[in-house]
């Protein structure tokens, strides 16, 4: 059982750069459907990067950087020119895996170099990993399960112990006012939907460097949607992400464990369980009407000042 | 940056919403757009040290150089085409529906039904006109499952298309390698291959879906632009206010136009397996439904201009097939110039809508540049 558990964490935590990442820029008025672009963005070059250099650090910095250009593209074309946010994103979703296969079609079935997995080998936490269960499945991990608990604690502090993030959510709530009061509006979309794709392009690296340490065409199937979708489950609150990231990393390995488990079900059923489960957030989430739970007022409103 | 900004607003000039264009002008923004995304595309191929003429020859070359190739473009258009005519009906509503792929899959499911257990002696036309008629309904219900949620409860449609995508591709993944796996394939995990009387016949050399496709596109005009449901489904996705107002339901409308959508998409699903694969198969889709979001969105969402835009796009796809065994340069080329193209469409898109005018002018109303009315309209 803790086995299970702890596997759930690292299923999780690609997921949780993810949402994490949307969540910071839809939290800036921005609604960004290109994350599973920037993911395999991400994976690809963090894997590029990774194989040519033997450096986990170069790998992890060329992911976050090739994310946040998923970003900055998106934010260019969606901040500065007011083109359609869910098109614009549908589109980078598009390109990113072009961009995957273009650069990852010589690469299928190399393993990431030695050097960098011995980097991401799990390492206990010294007294944490003695709580019992918990430790094992929490504190037993490897270093880039731990970066993510990390962003977890900063995005919170961050969103609503700081003044840069109340600036920043203010964006996101009511634009005009928050232009009003003088702070720099297309700086924060900006560097919000560039931070947000850089998160999102780790989860693309986690999912190539760490889960399979080998490239595979299909790295990231669907994952990048799963985080918009943990975004709205989440009610964009980076403690319920966290949360949630752990609930579906957990669904999607169910199926690996109830066979040796011994219960016949086919492994393509039980695959349908983490999307079914999507769903059911998507329509419960509707019903949502407390007022922290409700997405940020001007989500996907573009903003013209001279149209206010 | 405040700092800049203020800087900013002591500038004589501003954005000015620009009143609306000739068509003369979209279309030649448009043209620039798809040629400085060539532009981009060739740096990109530079970059990785590829003759950019060469590759752009090459796929010309493979996708119109002998007569088997340009059938091959137009068996690739064919999809295209009618799945960017279902993509287009919810788009015109402002209804993201990025399941197009999952809606192909389950038509193809919903055919198959209907291929392998009507008897095998029926005429052709009576067999086809059947796996048709099943094929639109399972995709046009694989549909209105998302368009039901979204006009009942306002769910969000984009992601639970998409994921209406996973559920549908898995589901026949498991029929595939399950229930429905021949047990006469030698060990291939393929479900049993369709009676002939269950496929596609030809004309001119390629499968009567060219023909489907023609008459679809011109229906789906006039549908849109001619009909009354056309015109609501217009309204609604221009303004939701308007359409109440109007006393439109709008509930029926969604309902209607995403049946249309997912019954175009799955017939789709029909002519890919009874003409190309001759069997289900998980993969069926092949990335249309993904592909039709560019082409209709590049066609501005016009039936005629998009059977255009899809031929270019099948050229472009094929073209990349041909470029993969030629100079052995990926295929996924085309994804990466379709991305390309798509985002400076997106963005020359600003060009059309804004204009740059100056500050005072606008500001005072006068001199013709940019008056109030033309800001607030």
């Amino acid at each position: 059982m803790i086995a299970f558990f702890a596997a759930a964490v690292i299923a999780a935590t690609p997921l949780l750069f993810a949402t994490l990442g949307e969540l910071l820029t839809e939290k800036s008025g921005s609604l960004n459907l290109g994350v599973e672009g920037m993911m395999l963005i991400g994976a690809v070059i963090g894997f590029v990067t990774g194989y040519s250099t033997g450096s986990a650090v170069l790998a992890l910095i060329g992911a976050f950087v090739a994310g946040a250009a998923g970003g900055l593209i998106f934010a260019v074309v969606t901040v500065t020119l007011r083109a359609n946010q869910v098109v614009t994103g549908l589109t980078l979703t598009i390109f990113g895996g072009g961009v995957a296969r273009f650069l990852g079609d010589d690469l299928i079935g190399l393993s990431v170099p030695l050097s960098v997995q011995a980097v991401f080998k799990p390492v206990a936490i010294p007294l944490l990993s003695a709580i019992p269960a918990l430790g094992p499945i929490f504190f037993k991990q490897d270093i880039f399960v731990y970066l993510g608990y990390l962003c977890v604690v900063l995005v919170a502090i961050y969103l609503y112990r700081t003044r840069t993030g109340l600036n920043m959510r203010a964006v996101g709530e009511n634009t005009a006012a928050a232009d009003a009061a003088g702070i720099p509006v297309t700086l924060h979309k900006y560097v919000h939907i560039c931070l947000g794709g850089g998160l999102c392009g780790l989860g693309g690296a986690y999912l190539a460097l760490v889960t399979v340490p080998m490239w595979q065409a299909d790295v990231v199937n669907g994952r990048g949607w799963i985080a918009v979708a943990l975004v709205i489950f989440a009610s964009w609150n980076p403690i319920k992400a966290f949360l949630g990231s752990y609930l579906f990393g957990g669904l999607s390995i169910l199926g690996l464990r109830l066979q040796s488990a011994g219960i016949h079900i086919s492994q393509y059923l039980v695959d349908l369980f983490p999307y079914l489960a999507c769903i059911v957030i998507v329509v419960i989430s509707t019903h949502k009407n407390r007022k922290e739970d409700l997405p940020p007022a001007n989500l996907s409103v573009p903003y013209f000042r001279e149209e206010r | 940056m405040s700092a800049l900004s203020s800087l900013t607003s002591r500038l004589p000039f501003a954005l000015v919403k620009r009143p609306t264009m000739s068509t003369r002008a979209q279309v030649l923004a448009r043209i620039a757009a798809v040629v400085l995304s060539i532009v981009f595309a060739s740096l990109v191929l530079l970059l990785f040290s590829l003759n950019p003429i060469q590759v752009f020859a090459t796929i010309i070359k493979g996708s119109l150089g002998t007569k088997m190739r340009i059938q091959q473009t137009v068996v690739k258009a064919i999809p295209l085409t009618i799945t960017s005519l279902g993509i287009l009906v919810a788009f015109k509503m402002k209804f993201w529906n990025i399941g197009g792929e999952g809606q192909i899959v389950m038509g193809a499911l919903g055919a198959t039904v209907v291929a392998l257990h009507f008897p095998e002696t029926l005429p052709a036309p009576v067999m086809l006109v059947s796996m048709a008629a099943a094929a639109m309904i399972c995709g046009g219900i694989w549909a209105l499952i998302p368009a039901a949620f979204k006009a009942r409860y306002g769910t969000n449609e984009t992601i639970f298309t998409l994921m209406m995508n996973y559920l549908a591709i898995k589901f026949v993944t498991y029929l595939q390698y399950g229930p429905w796996r021949d047990p006469n394939s030698a060990g291939f995990p393929k479900i049993p291959p369709y009676p002939d009387n269950a496929v596609l016949p030809r004309l001119f050399g390629v499968h009567i879906g060219w023909v489907i496709a023609l008459v679809l596109v011109a229906a789906v005009w006039l549908f849109l632009n001619h009909t009354k449901k056309g015109f609501e489904i217009s309204v609604v996705g221009e303004s939701l206010p308007t359409a109440r107002y109007a006393g439109m339901n709008i509930s029926r409308v969604i309902l209607v136009a995403m049946a249309v959508s997912g019954g175009l998409c799955g017939l789709v699903g029909m002519i890919q397996t009874s003409a190309i694969e001759k069997t289900l198969t998980y993969g069926i889709g092949g990335g249309y439904g993904f592909t039709a979001i560019i082409t209709a969105w590049l066609s501005r969402l016009n039936a005629i201009v998009v059977l255009f835009v899809c031929i270019a796009f099948a050229m472009l796809l094929q073209g990349a097939a041909f470029l993969q065994l030629q100079l052995q340069v990926p295929a996924s080329v085309a994804e990466i110039v379709q991305g390309a193209i798509l985002f400076f469409v997106l963005g020359s898109e600003f060009f059309l809508n804004y204009r740059i005018g100056r500050r005072r002018a606008a500001a005072a109303g006068g001199d013709g540049i940019g008056t109030n009315a033309e800001v607030d309209a």
